[in-house]
């Protein structure tokens, strides 16, 4: 193992065929996102109705708040699995708060709070201690959860007050719930964030050549350190949002999400090597889960095989570039 | 360094005894010969995992879903036997070695010809397998009043003090280790992550090498599955979920380095005993078994700080997933 970089190829002008390449991404997914759209209408006749496609968001508005910090996080070249752990410690701190008379601000506060200190923990190992991400948060995420255990046991948390339900369940106009405007708000804000700042440069650049970036003068373990702040910080709003919505806190709450999370990230255009991608490819794959989740739950598809669809997904959309990539530069083999 | 890798596992050994002393001043009994071979069979499906796992992790890719495999294969196996009781055991065996090297074979495959990393690949495959299981039982149980007597009872059938569940675990542990040291596979295993370039330079092809540790991950996953379910004498859609975490958790802890190509089957071995020893004591010393999962989780993460304190000596890594990557693309 050498420490001397390999020869890695990097575009020096994000030119043409490239970003093409990018947008024929998100134009791709748009399409699918249409015609499952299309197919559902006709699959289930409940489907076109305004209250039932604003039922449909929760499907997908706590997982994608994730997957935008996910985002960041893969295009730098790291990952956390711990997410959905971290869901199951920040509900459970919640909810211990609850059972003493903590008010909704603090409950909030508490959840967000929590989130971040996990996003710390895991930045401090990853970032501080150089330790490798999947390792590292595949721990963390035993260890959050874990702790979720010791606190609960077979037992759950409910009675939060009334006025937290809003989080999970109210709505700011018409159809559009609370979960769905922090969405598209919070969709805009890391959008910004990644493509109109400096510190997405250094997201793009960490993630493309560490090592460049690195001799550029980024400082790279700060920037990554963050992305796991903003992580945790994600996270633990999801947590107020489903903890807010199911009104009652399992240790098992959001297992398995952080499967989800990835895959959304994943299906939304961003390279899994980290260095590419965007925040609206992932908007509209948040939009792909959850119509497809919905649809199969109209037609009354168990969970568990959704999830077969789910991995499938994840499989076939990262084969696909690849494949078409090889074929096009004519090396199928 | 091999002198450092010994220490480790001297080191790993003298922190079980510890344990085990300790536990047992607690608890008088619990270091009884008797009561150490318990442990051990019950640690043996995950010895037989994490070995499969350490193949895998070997050539710096991860399998996650050997649980998903073991939940499938032993669903698949356990409803045969009550469909065709008359099928004799060793052909139940072989088909459960069979699904799950096909199992193993299809996340090879997705490595090798697609070039997909591992960890996505599994991540997939681990809910695809855990769903195929509930379709094909349709989310039903195979109680034991269904499974054949020999299906149930041969892995419990205690043989010079050891059931042969236990010996299973040795034979497998022996057979690795010859294919480890002594075989071509084996060396190739270390090669292909240790420095995939110079693998390939060596005539190693580092893909094949891959595919391979998959398959036998898989099979492996595969036989577990028989063992789990004749073990615990039922089968169902979630039997060993979050098993491939403690997998994983005994590699890591044996010393086997996520980066590839640093790992031992002693390693490995003493990193399931480890977890066995502390998921047998807790209850033995009045501790909530909820507690196991966080247990594991800390172990895993100071596992993983240990381990780069030791590689760190041998200088800095910089970039150290980039080489991988290069690989891939080199290979695509």
């Amino acid at each position: 193992m050498s420490a001397v970089p390999e020869k890695r190829p990097i575009p020096d002008r994000l030119g043409t065929s490239f970003t093409r390449a990018l947008a024929s991404w998100e134009v791709l997914l748009l399409g699918v996102a249409i015609a499952i759209f299309i197919a559902n209408s006709f699959a289930s006749p409940y489907f076109l109705n305004a209250w039932n496609l604003s039922d449909a968001t929760f499907n997908f508005t706590e997982k994608a708040l994730i997957a935008f910090a996910m985002a960041l996080l893969i295009i730098s070249g790291e990952i956390d699995l711990s997410v959905a752990a971290i869901i199951a410690l920040a509900s459970t701190a919640m909810g211990a708060a609850a059972q003493i008379g903590i008010g909704t601000p603090g409950l909030v506060c508490i959840g967000i709070s929590v989130g971040l200190l996990c996003g710390a923990f895991n930045g401090l190992l990853v970032a501080g201690l150089g330790l490798p991400s999947i390792v590292v948060t595949i721990g963390t995420m035993s260890l959050f959860r874990g702790i979720s255990y010791i606190v609960l046991g077979d037992q759950a948390y409910g009675n939060y007050p009334e006025s937290f339900a809003y989080f999970g369940q109210g709505y700011v106009f018409w159809v559009f719930s609370f979960e769905f405007v922090l969405f598209a708000v919070s969709a805009v804000l890391f959008a910004i964030l990644l493509h109109a700042t400096s510190f997405g440069r250094r997201v793009y650049a960490i993630g493309n050549n560490a090592f460049a970036a690195r001799f550029s003068g980024i400082p790279v373990e700060r920037v990554k350190f963050i992305l796991f702040l903003l992580t945790g910080l994600m996270s633990g709003i999801a947590a107020v949002c489903l903890t807010s919505r199911l009104g009652s806190t399992r240790p098992s709450i959001a297992q398995g999400w952080e499967l989800e999370v990835v895959t959304m990230v994943v299906l939304g255009g961003v390279s899994i090597l980290g260095g590419s991608g965007t925040i609206g490819g992932v908007v509209i794959a948040a939009f792909v889960m959850g119509l497809v989740t919905f649809g199969l739950g109209l037609l009354n598809v168990p969970g568990i095989v959704m999830s077969i669809f789910i991995g499938l997904l994840l499989i076939i959309t990262i084969s696909l570039p690849i494949l078409i990539r090889r074929i096009k530069s004519g090396n199928p083999a | 360094m091999n002198r450092i890798l010994k220490n480790r596992e001297i080191l790993l050994f003298g922190i079980i005894a510890i344990l085990v002393a300790g536990f047992s001043s607690r608890a008088p009994g619990f270091a009884s010969p008797k009561n150490l071979a318990g442990i051990f069979n019950d640690t043996s499906i995950l010895i037989i995992l994490a070995l499969g796992q350490m193949a895998v992790i070997l050539t710096k890719s991860i399998d996650l879903s050997v649980a998903a495999n073991l939940a499938f294969t032993g669903m698949a196996v356990a409803m045969l036997n009550a469909a065709h009781p008359e099928l004799p055991l060793a052909l139940l065996i072989v088909i459960a070695l069979g699904i799950g090297s096909i199992l193993g074979a299809i996340n090879g495959l997705l490595v090798w010809k697609i070039g997909i990393p591992p960890i996505v690949v599994t991540l997939g495959t681990l809910t695809i397998y855990r769903g195929m299981a509930f379709v094909l039982s349709g989310g039903g149980w195979v109680n034991a009043h269904q499974m054949t007597p020999v299906f149930l009872n041969t892995p419990r059938h205690v043989f010079l003090g050891l059931p042969i569940l236990g010996w299973a675990a040795v034979a497998i542990v022996i057979l690795v280790y010859i294919m480890m040291v002594s075989t071509f596979f084996g060396r190739a295993l270390y090669a292909s992550g240790g420095n995939p370039t110079a693998a390939v330079y060596a005539g190693i092809d580092v893909g094949r090498t891959r595919f391979f540790a998959f398959v036998l991950s898989g099979a492996l996953a595969g036989l577990c599955g028989y063992l789990w379910v004749s073990r615990y004498a039922v089968a169902y859609v979630d039997i060993a979920a979050g098993f491939e975490l403690d997998s994983i958790a005994a590699c890591v802890i044996g010393g086997i380095s996520t980066l590839g190509g640093i790992g031992t089957v002693a390693g490995t071995v003493l990193g399931a005993l480890f977890l066995g020893v502390i998921k047998n004591a807790l209850p033995v010393i009045d501790i909530s078994p909820f507690w196991q999962m966080a247990i594991s989780g800390a172990v895993i993460i100071l596992a993983v700080i240990f381990n780069a304190r030791a590689e760190k000596r041998r200088g800095r890594i910089i970039l150290r997933d980039k080489a991988a990557k290069t690989y891939s693309e080199a290979t695509a």
